[in-house]
């Protein structure tokens, strides 16, 4: 089939971007969307002309590098996928796709379709971690019983790849889905609640500082992320949240 | 502390709070409303009591205005905050198809909202306080009915009204259930909270709607 594509090139962080038009003559519908992506840039590198620079990694949905905003959304049209796992079969013949990167002020544009999400890394590393000893001194932490509700809730939370579709869905651009996944994961299971209240606060501190938005609970965030992360971590993270205020 | 109240979370707990204030206000309101629907004398009793007691005035009133400057001004806040955070717009956006359009558009329904309140302000608010401390007119207990109904007179301000309770269900339908969600309330019994919340975001606004078209058109003859 026959795609127009819409491209956004922009040589660096500090270029002026634009959508340039590309047309791609015989996709297949079995193709990725990436592999759609890679005959293009190998049409471009035959051509002389500079390829177009996208993230990807795994290619199997798990490592959430992959971070286009196609035709208006992140990961594309089809829902619980990243791009790497969207294929062309869900396009038409002489369909046009606008393809962007995800756009928030605390992911920077580096070139063309890479955003730098090293906002995410800065708010794991404020509190996203467990440095109490869990191995066995006194009582291994495995050797804990859990409830099943609330180990499944972690291990749904812990799903999150941190692709930030949930920041590029959100009209507010806010990162209160990823944060709450993260913050959830910990503070469901025994071995995060000894640091529940310093996580909360120094995760949420620096997720303000990067400049995310504010949650205005649209749900854009659940309905757009690959793992199908609910909007139920959210309400735990601004209940974890308050109740560390209260505690100091 | 300082930190706490200028955290994201802590300032959409200002919102939801202020919010639900105003939504138990609202309550009151209409049901007082809706006895000059019922019987004019209710309606002058419960206008002159809200008009005089002390506690209402000088306690429950400033605290109604404190509510919706504080639920206003921290929407301008959030607002002005979760544009900056996306300086460099889509060319191609689809909030549609992930977002109603309601929860996206908080801050029109909003402002909308607090037009209205200028005009309904301006209506009986300030003609309550020329009334009662710049011509310092003696206590009437039978003139609220009267007034009240001389408002909708005019068809211009009855579907100003109309509009902007419209536009208040709107407001509601998604602010309401929010309010729960930004203070950590999601659990088994979210789904049946979001329908009464949805139910309570129609009736009210509807019930309003009601007594300013039946004041409309059935105007006191004398």
């Amino acid at each position: 089939m026959k795609i127009y594509l819409k491209v956004w090139r922009q040589k660096d962080a500090s270029a002026k971007g634009e959508l340039v038009d590309y047309t791609m003559e015989s996709v297949e519908g079995d193709m990725s969307f990436l592999e759609m992506l890679d005959i293009l840039n190998e049409d471009l590198i035959a051509k002389g002309e500079i390829p177009v620079e996208f993230d990807h990694d795994c290619r199997e949905g798990i490592c959430g590098t992959c971070s286009l905003q196609i035709n208006g959304r992140p990961h594309g049209p089809d829902r619980l996928i990243t791009a790497c796992q969207l294929h062309m079969r869900s396009f038409k013949d002489g369909d046009t796709i606008v393809i962007e990167p995800f756009r928030a002020k605390a992911f920077p544009v580096v070139k063309d379709l890479i955003v730098d999400r090293t906002s995410f890394e800065r708010i794991q590393q404020a509190g996203g971690f467990i440095s109490v000893n869990t191995s066995g001194q006194p009582v291994d932490a495995n050797a804990i019983p859990i409830e099943k509700e609330f180990a499944d809730k972690a291990f749904n939370a812990a799903t999150c790849i941190g692709c930030g579709a949930c920041v590029a869905a959100c009209k507010n651009a806010s990162a209160m889905l990823f944060t709450s996944a993260k913050v959830s994961q910990f503070a469901l299971l025994p071995q995060g609640k000894v640091e529940a209240v310093e996580r909360v606060q120094n995760m949420v501190r620096q997720m303000d500082l990067e400049g995310f938005g504010n949650c205005t609970n649209t749900g854009a965030c659940e309905i757009e992320c690959p793992k199908g992360i609910s909007l139920e971590n959210i309400a735990r993270m601004n209940r974890e949240y308050l109740s560390a205020s209260l505690k100091g | 502390m300082s930190t706490v109240i200028k955290s994201s979370i802590a300032r959409k707990v200002v919102m939801a709070l202020s919010g639900l204030f105003l939504v138990f206000f609202l309550a009151l309101h209409v049901t007082i409303n809706f006895t000059s629907v019922v019987s004019p004398d209710l309606f002058n009793t419960w206008s002159h009591f809200m008009g005089y007691n002390g506690l209402v005035q000088y306690i429950m009133q400033p605290i109604l205005i404190a509510g919706v400057i504080v639920h206003f001004v921290m929407g301008i806040v959030l607002e002005i905050q979760n544009n900056k955070a996306r300086t460099v717009k889509y060319v191609k956006y689809k909030g549609g198809d992930n977002a109603s359009w309601v929860s996206r558009n908080m801050i029109v329904t909003g402002l909308v909202v607090l037009a209205f309140l200028g005009l309904h302000f301006y209506d009986f608010w300030v003609h309550e306080m020329t009334y009662k401390y710049i011509e310092s007119s003696p206590e009437d207990p039978t003139r609220y009915y009267e007034e009240t109904v001389m408002k909708f007179a005019p068809m211009w301000r009855t579907l100003l009204y109309v509009v902007s309770f419209v536009l208040l269900s709107l407001h509601l339908w998604h602010g309401f259930a929010s309010s729960f969600q930004s203070m950590g309330f999601n659990n088994k019994y979210t789904p049946v909270l979001k329908k009464f919340t949805q139910a309570y975001a129609i009736v009210v606004p509807l019930v309003f709607i009601f007594i300013a078209v039946y004041h409309h058109f059935n105007p006191i003859s004398h």
